[in-house]
């Protein structure tokens, strides 16, 4: 860019609206979501002051930003063990998810016959099986676990077993004409191949988990005791204090987008010298 | 399986120097195509044979049998010495580069040695010489997509060479490369060749490329899969750039693409598109 105003490098009109809009394009992106996201705030601060909403029904963007300082001690603690609950549900989902597709991987017969319990427990909606979860599992973490399990681990069995089975069939003879075994396969040519199908799966779960987790605080919540930002939202809610609500709502959200960050960055760190997919941003 | 390949030691019609004698192979498919039909050919120690023909003549059927990827339905592959039981004796190489992405240069290389259980110490002096061979030294730590397509054929080649097998497959390797590079390329090969000594089976579709190469030229034809020609080349080697200008290259491509489209045309229906 700098070179165009230099006067070094001479542009005709077509390259130099092209530049022009490639930078235009370069700033939107950044500037855009920004610019509308702080419009919502103040159209959602000016409808509560023009229509005099009360604070227990809407309460204004400062009053939430407010009250997250103010209850952050509160607050923070549950979202501890909310964190606690999901993070563990993700481990168990990686370590259920990537062991069944490496036994699912090794022979189509046991896939056939097992992907579709996998489905089962996918399609149902988590909030019907807590119930039963509730009359069968005793220990209040070890219900929730399950239920964040439930919800995180398909993902990652789905896309690490279409990765494991995505192998390149010249790279898999080649294997064989250098005598492999089934173990040398899957460690240096199926698992590597998987991985970014894993890390994938691994995005969508991490989102999951944290959903699974606070679904289940939230039914737990209503029958037994749990304190995780769930029943704060619950507690907030039976005391009409609006502004808590939102201050929990407000730090879901928060802890889902920087859940999501953070496994991007591992899967770009990851895949960015070899694969495709992290590649892009480079051009 | 390599293990069904040791079928005979008997080398009845096949000379002292031959390698592997393929006998009446003929290859079946599940879906009722026929591969392969009556192929008889001696591939002796050193030749460096080619596979010429259209797309559905087999040629790459052929090559999966001698490597052992697939087996023949009827005939028998004869390997002198009893059968290549172990197959590091044999290399191939695909028509893609077929590395793995994620491992470096020198890993890919490494990898069938360290299929054996070879380590990365243990292996580097080969897979070094190896890389020096095929003018890649400098390039271990690269990724392939950092490659371009010529430097990652080469890597291909190092990488079925680095076991020093006595036989290389190779199976249409230059076809998506560029002229140039496929020219270098050739004359790499030939460079190799010439100083282990290994034994080359090279499936192309390229009458130039076959000539320019080989001592031996197998035209074959389709529907069914079989061979349909043999021809000697009898350029001597070191054969190099003035090799491929000569009246003498000309003449012999002229020669061997008459017995090509003779080939073609023996193939009722004519088109060479289908199966």
């Amino acid at each position: 860019m700098t070179a165009i105003d230099d006067g070094v490098l001479q542009l005709d009109p077509e390259e130099a609206r092209r530049a022009r809009q490639q930078r235009l394009e370069e700033i939107g992106r950044w500037v855009l979501p920004l610019a509308i996201m702080i419009l919502a705030i103040w159209s959602w601060d000016r409808i509560c002051v023009w229509n005099g909403i009360p604070q227990y029904i809407l309460p204004r963007p400062g009053v939430v930003l407010w009250t997250l300082y103010n209850d952050a001690g509160l607050l923070f603690s549950s979202l501890l063990v909310t964190l606690r609950i999901t993070f563990l549900g993700l481990a168990l989902a990686v370590i259920g998810g990537v062991g069944l597709s490496v036994l699912f991987a090794q022979s189509k017969w046991v896939e056939m016959s097992f992907f579709p319990f996998a489905i089962v427990l996918q399609v149902t909606p988590i909030v019907a099986i807590f119930p039963l979860i509730n009359i069968y599992v005793n220990n209040q973490t070890a219900k929730l676990l399950l239920c964040a399990w439930i919800v995180a681990f398909f993902p990652i069995l789905s896309n690490t077993t279409l990765g494991l089975n995505s192998v390149d069939r010249n790279l898999r003879d080649m294997f064989k004409l250098n005598g492999a075994t089934r173990w040398q396969q899957l460690r240096y040519l199926r698992l590597p191949a998987a991985m970014p199908y894993f890390l994938g799966g691994l995005k969508i779960a991490g989102g999951l988990s944290l959903i699974g987790a606070v679904v289940a605080e939230f039914v737990a919540g209503t029958t037994g005791q749990s304190s995780g930002l769930a029943s704060r939202i619950i507690e907030a809610g039976y005391r009409l204090n609006a502004p808590r609500l939102f201050a929990a709502l407000l730090l879901i959200s928060l802890t889902g987008i920087l859940i999501f960050l953070v496994l991007s960055l591992i899967s770009h760190l990851i895949l960015r010298r070899w694969h495709e997919s992290a590649l892009k941003q480079e051009r | 399986m390599g293990e069904e390949l040791t079928l005979s030691r008997s080398s009845a019609a096949a000379g002292p120097s031959t390698l592997l004698a393929l006998r009446g192979v003929g290859k079946v498919f599940s879906n009722g195509v026929t591969a392969l039909s009556d192929v008889n050919l001696a591939i002796r120690e050193g030749d460096f044979v080619s596979l010429l023909g259209p797309s559905g003549c087999g040629k790459s059927t052929a090559l999966r049998l001698i490597a052992g990827l697939s087996t023949p339905t009827s005939g028998l592959l004869d390997w002198r010495d009893g059968g290549i039981v172990d197959r590091s004796n044999i290399g191939f190489v695909f028509q893609e580069p077929t590395l793995l992405p994620w491992a470096s240069v020198f890993d890919n290389v490494w990898l069938p040695l360290r299929l054996k259980g070879i380590s990365r110490a243990k292996a580097a002096p080969a897979v070094r010489e190896m890389l020096a061979r095929v003018h890649l030294t400098g390039f271990e730590d690269a990724v392939p997509r950092e490659l371009s397509g010529g430097m990652k054929m080469r890597v291909s080649i190092a990488r079925a060479l680095v076991t020093k097998p006595r036989v290389l497959l190779m199976d249409e390797p230059f076809a998506a490369l560029d002229e140039i590079t496929r020219f270098k390329l050739n004359n790499d090969l030939l460079e190799l060749w010439q100083d282990q000594r290994f034994t080359v089976v090279f499936v192309t579709h390229s009458v130039f490329e076959s000539v320019f190469l080989s001592n031996r030229v197998v035209v074959m034809a389709a529907r069914p899969g079989r061979v349909f020609d043999e021809l000697a080349i009898g350029a001597s080697y070191p054969r190099d750039e003035a090799f491929r200008t000569s009246p003498d290259y000309a003449a012999l491509c002229r020669q061997t693409s008459s017995v090509l489209v003779n080939a073609i045309n023996s193939t009722a229906g004519g088109d060479h598109d289908g199966h």
